[in-house]
């Protein structure tokens, strides 16, 4: 088999969603840290449009953007399927991988912002979760049915990373009463033996991202 | 073989073109729901089908919608995988495919959208991010017929529809898309020889029309 490498970092969430399709498909690879505030050539000859991570270099061959990512290793890696057989059911599960990637960001609007802007992005952070409740799940234990798939590993920022945003800004968006379904998907998410043992440290986390937004509320 | 296809859709919008082009390369036919995108209400049928973005374009394939243009697309692809594939058989051309269809999503809706949108000050800075966005996709076509590569596919099929809006945004920024984007300029011209495409894009005099009233009633003329 050709040479695998995934240029990733640690507190990125993009990243994760490649590390856990590759360990759901056993596939070997290795791993090469980028330091975000000092971009390697090599990720720039790699990714020289986006210029980001994660990109996944397959004998030599560059794939960037993380949804591109996880297709190609689908499509590349049959086994544990990540997208169902069905065309209709397919196409659901590629308009939530979607909805995730186009709506995920306002939660990190919450962590990098204050004041008005930030409750804006509380409020369509909330209006996004409140969907994702009422549309997405259904009375399925994941979003690819009884095992995960594309869209899980794409709501799987939802697992970890909110949690700690919400520690850090002092806000609790998601609670059990409020989200029954959604904190039932975490809980299940996170005991996926691939997902439990592929997150970052929650106390690392915590203290680099608490940092991150000190700095970004202190620049102009 | 009774299927039943409807596409609830708009005329000038180049997400629904994607669609039609789609399904004109698959010689699918299919029942036209002309969405009025100038009342501010939208339709119960478009609410009820697209609940979540409420927006169109929605294909409902025996009584199921699908929405997102691209999801849409790549549904049609695999359905109705008789003739035409959009999509290359290899995974890495595929990628590929994806990759500049994600790009055109991010990036050119938005920069064609900023030119017709503003004027003065931001509007120049919205010409600036225009042909930034566009030569990036001119160095991605290179040498290449097409931005998918030799064949006609899900890239170029991404970012056709937007070549009705050219004539536009040379109005509108002022500059000449053949001059500033030869290459762009010479594939958009190409893509025009095939039936799909010239049958569906949308005549870029009515598309500037249209703009040029939307620019009335927003109060940016």
């Amino acid at each position: 088999m050709e040479e695998v490498k995934l240029f990733g970092a640690w507190p990125s969430p993009f990243s994760y969603r490649v590390i856990w399709a590759l360990k759901l498909k056993g596939i070997p690879y290795e791993y090469v840290e980028e330091d975000l505030s000092n971009k390697s050539a090599l990720l720039l000859q790699y990714n020289p449009v986006h210029k980001k991570i994660p990109v996944l270099v397959h004998g030599g061959k560059p794939i960037a953007e993380s949804l591109v990512i996880l297709q190609y290793i689908d499509e590349t890696w049959p086994q544990n399927p990540l997208l169902p057989k069905d065309a209709f059911e397919r196409s659901k599960a590629r308009f939530w991988a979607k909805f995730a990637e186009d709506k995920g960001s306002t939660i990190w609007a919450i962590f990098r912002t204050g004041g008005e802007e930030q409750e804006k992005a509380m409020k369509e952070s909330l209006e996004m979760l409140k969907t994702i409740e009422e549309h997405a799940l259904g009375g399925k234990k994941f979003f690819g049915g009884d095992t995960t798939g594309l869209a899980d590993l794409t709501f799987g920022g939802i697992a970890l990373w909110l949690g700690v945003i919400e520690d850090i800004v002092g806000v609790k968006l998601v609670e059990p009463h409020t989200f029954p379904r959604l904190c039932a998907w975490i809980e299940n998410f996170k005991e996926i033996p691939v997902i439990k043992q592929n997150l970052p440290d929650r106390e690392k986390l915590f203290v680099y991202l608490k940092h991150r937004r000190e700095i970004l509320l202190a620049s102009p | 073989m009774g299927e039943e296809i409807s596409l609830i859709d708009f005329w000038a919008s180049p997400f629904g073109m994607r669609v039609r082009i789609a399904l004109a390369e698959k010689d699918v036919e299919y029942q036209f729901i002309e969405e009025n995108m100038m009342s501010t209400v939208k339709s119960s049928l478009l609410l009820e089908m697209n609940p979540i973005h409420k927006k169109i374009p929605v294909l409902i394939h025996r009584g199921r919608p699908i929405c997102e243009s691209l999801v849409i697309v790549q549904y049609i692809d695999e359905v109705w995988n008789h003739k035409s594939p959009l999509l290359p058989q290899d995974p890495l051309q595929r990628a590929h495919a994806r990759f500049w269809a994600d790009f055109i999503d991010k990036k050119v809706y938005a920069c064609v959208s900023d030119l017709w949108k503003n004027k003065g000050e931001t509007l120049q800075a919205a010409r600036k991010e225009f042909l930034e966005t566009f030569n990036v996709i001119e160095g991605a076509i290179g040498e290449n017929p097409y931005l998918g590569g030799e064949t006609f596919g899900f890239a170029d099929l991404s970012l056709i529809p937007f070549s009705s809006f050219f004539h536009a945004s040379e109005m509108f920024g002022n500059f000449s898309i053949k001059v500033e984007l030869p290459k762009i300029a010479a594939w958009a011209k190409r893509c025009n020889e095939r039936e799909s495409v010239s049958k569906i894009l949308q005549d870029p005099i009515k598309v500037y029309e249209i703009l040029c009233l939307a620019r009335k009633l927003q109060g940016i003329e």
